[in-house]
């Protein structure tokens, strides 16, 4: 039980923060200007430069492992309804740690999601 | 032809907004196919491994072997690569919190892919879950996707 909690905590707050770091990375590289694969290349190789690419790759590395863990002894349509906290974490996160400005349509949004993805996998 | 798109995608003429729009929506149509794929072949091999025991150290070499000696895993591990890729140009153009929900399409996706290729049944109440995440989606498309400046 307790382990559990550890490995759920680790793949949504772990792997969330993970995404985020992430999301600051490529803030800080830039955007993809041309949309051709030597473009999309030579932007994820410029954002290989950040360290918050190596922070996320880190943590989400961290939150994989967990979840080939909890998946070893828990059934998908327990874990996945579960993780779906991650887009509020997410949500709240982009506000506190990127400066995103999230309208109330957008909160709307990620509560229906989160609802959708809890049922989808229940009634797998 | 993929070219001559790639080439409209680029030009001028198309307004700035509407450019940044479509190339997001693209990298999100690459995520909610390669992800969902990714994890459900990473599920399918953990089953086929049976619980992991980390206890004696000793076997964790043959665990390892166990783990990663199919061809299912590295398929996963291909196609969440795939996925991170896509979800990483999308990051450098939209918010996190419009292309994380987004990618939640997904299980729509693989609802269908069930449908027609594996000739699966879908419940009701998976349908309605499906519709949620849509319903969610829209009002998430309603928002502009950057609200932040991109440092340079």
């Amino acid at each position: 039980m307790i382990l559990e909690a550890i490995l759920f905590a680790l793949i949504i707050v772990v792997g969330t923060g993970g995404e985020l770091c992430v999301g600051r990375a490529m803030q800080e590289t830039g955007q993809l200007e041309r949309f051709r694969p030597g473009a999309a290349v030579s932007l994820l190789g410029r954002a290989l430069r950040s360290k918050w690419i190596w922070i996320g790759v880190a943590m989400m590395t961290i939150a994989f492992f967990s979840l080939l863990l909890l998946l070893s002894f828990e059934s998908v349509s327990f874990v996945v309804p579960v993780t779906a906290l991650s887009y509020l974490v997410g949500a709240v996160g982009g506000i506190f740690f990127l400066g995103e400005k999230v309208a109330w349509q957008r909160w709307v949004g990620i509560g229906l999601v989160c609802l959708g993805v809890t049922i989808v996998v229940a009634t797998k | 032809m993929t070219t001559e798109f790639a080439k409209t995608l680029d030009q001028p003429s198309q307004g700035m907004h509407t450019r940044l729009h479509l190339k997001t929506y693209i990298l999100i149509a690459i995520m909610i196919v390669t992800g969902p794929v990714g994890n459900l072949l990473l599920a399918k091999n953990m089953k086929r491994v049976g619980t992991i025991s980390m206890w004696p150290p000793s076997q964790l070499p043959e665990l390892f072997i166990r783990v990663f000696g199919s061809f299912t895993i590295w398929a996963g591990i291909a196609c969440l690569i795939a996925f991170i890729s896509a979800y990483m140009l999308a990051l450098s153009l939209a918010d996190y919190s419009f292309v994380q929900p987004a990618a939640a399409l997904g299980y729509g996706v693989i609802a269908v892919l069930g449908v027609f290729i594996l000739h699966e049944s879908v419940s009701p109440l998976h349908w309605l879950g499906i519709v949620i995440i849509c319903l969610g989606v829209s009002f998430i498309r309603n928002t502009h996707p950057r609200t932040t400046e991109n440092s340079r």
